[in-house]
């Protein structure tokens, strides 16, 4: 049972949205502590099969496993039933998610953005949970903003409290979705290395990106997709170097 | 001069009807803000022909000229069976008219939520009603203060026309005064100087909201 031992398991994952086929029949294992990097050209359905994972989009068909625990729905085939919405709210407190353009809640503050669903989904004693956050702001650098708002700080920064808040859950999973895109060139270091610290900790990292040398130097695997496929599974070394497919030579030959 | 004396001589009656306007808008609001809220969901949430007739109803109560719906809920309803005292007559009438305006500035606040920011609330696992209390209710409130500041200004204006439906609130009293002691200028001007009292209280309010509203959104 390959899925007992993966941390996420995706099984005959298909998405169409109004008839036009954006996953397509999607098998994909990924194994506990490592960090897999997602590439491929736009459009070729990485984002989507991202947010499969943790049900944000919900598959036409197929089923996706986190720890072997199924997720959104529960049996297999003619039998499966979707989640009750408070089952689901529970499957996704152990995948934490990094949003494209951070997705922070702004009336709360950085720290009230970190230790939200600490306290309020897991019920984390406060002042545990606010301790914790503290302590994680200042390992990305940025304890003396705990009380700041976020529409006073750059992309950057909303990137590393977005990271933040999603380590404060202590999942077993981080999906990134493309954390570099909406940033300034310069900002995109800042980020890139809280998370290739992260890579070095043991957590499990599913990361959309198109930064190619941050993949390379990150990854334990790449996937690569396109056309609503993944064509290409392998680690970095061979993927950079010596691509199998046609697709992927193309698509490396112009990145 | 002699409007002012009668003015103090009858500040009972003027402190009676105040209070009694405060009353009226303090129990409209503690009424219509829930309600406008909870159709304000239902205007953005709920299935077709119940948020198209939902939003019909809105629209048609707003185009309603408040003294006519007063009129209506206070010389009409008796008419259908359902007779009132003036003052929840009054009471029903202007938490009807208040709902309506509060369901639309709700709506508009709903609808100024980053999209965003409820997703990443599901993706956290909180539930439908922490996603309303802690993520969705709290911006909705900062964006929508001062928009819920005005009406309750106009909310005050209009319970004034409660006084032809024999409501005794600030208006009411003035008149009375006035009637009794054949001095028109003082007690309206002493009625109009409470009103504006009231909606400076209201003003001082929306400001400090407008001033959270910058330091957290910007």
């Amino acid at each position: 049972m390959a899925e007992i031992d993966a941390a996420i398991s995706v099984k005959g994952v298909c998405k169409d949205f109004d008839g036009f086929e954006v996953l397509r029949d999607i098998d994909l294992d990924i194994a506990p502590g490592t960090t897999t990097c997602i590439l491929g050209p736009s459009g070729s359905g990485k984002s989507t099969l991202l947010r499969c994972l943790n049900w944000l989009e919900e598959p036409s068909k197929g089923s996706v496993f986190i720890h072997g625990k199924p997720i959104g729905r529960i049996g297999t085939a003619a039998t499966a039933r979707p989640m009750a919405r408070r089952e689901l709210a529970t499957a996704r407190t152990s995948i934490a998610m990094v949003f494209q353009h951070f997705a922070l809640w702004p009336h709360l503050t950085v720290l009230g953005n970190v230790v939200e669903a600490p306290v309020h989904v897991l019920r984390r004693p406060r002042r545990e949970a606010e301790a914790e956050g503290r302590a994680i702001l200042s390992r990305v650098g940025l304890a003396e903003k705990a009380d700041a708002y976020p529409h006073t700080l750059s992309g950057g920064q909303k990137q590393r409290v977005a990271i933040s808040r999603a380590l404060a859950m202590r999942p077993k999973v981080i999906l990134f979705d493309e954390p570099t895109s909406a940033l300034d060139p310069e900002m995109v270091g800042e980020v890139l290395s809280v998370i290739h610290e992260l890579a070095k900790e043991g957590l499990t990292m599913v990361i959309v990106t198109h930064e190619m040398r941050f993949a390379r130097d990150v990854a334990d695997t790449i996937v690569f997709m396109e056309g609503g496929c993944i064509r290409e599974v392998a680690p970095p070394q061979a993927f950079f170097t010596d691509p199998q497919s046609e697709r992927a030579k193309r698509f490396l030959t112009r990145h | 001069m002699s409007g002012l004396l009668a003015v103090w001589q009858s500040r009972d009656v003027f402190l009676w009807g105040a209070a009694n306007t405060l009353l009226l808008v303090l129990g409209c609001l503690l009424l219509s803000i829930p309600l406008g809220i909870l159709l304000a969901i239902l205007l953005t949430e709920s299935p077709g022909p119940l948020r198209r007739s939902l939003a019909e109803l809105v629209d048609l109560l707003r185009c309603v000229p408040f003294l006519l719906l007063a009129y209506l809920v206070y010389y009409g309803l008796p008419e259908l069976g359902l007779r009132l005292d003036p003052w929840w007559a009054g009471l029903a009438s202007l938490t009807l008219y208040t709902t309506a305006y509060l369901a639309e500035i709700f709506r508009a606040a709903f609808l100024a939520v980053a999209r965003d920011s409820i997703e990443a609330a599901h993706a956290f696992g909180l539930s439908r009603g922490l996603l309303y209390r802690r993520i969705i209710l709290p911006q909705v409130a900062i964006t929508a203060a001062p928009l819920i500041g005005n009406q309750v200004i106009t909310t005050i204006r209009d319970s004034a026309l409660l006084m032809i439906i024999t409501v005794q609130e600030l208006t009411f009293a003035a008149n009375f005064v006035s009637a009794n002691t054949f001095t028109p200028f003082a007690p309206f001007a002493a009625a109009v100087g409470l009103y504006l009292l009231m909606s400076f209280v209201i003003e001082a309010g929306v400001r400090r909201m407008e001033r959270v509203r910058k330091v957290r959104f910007g």
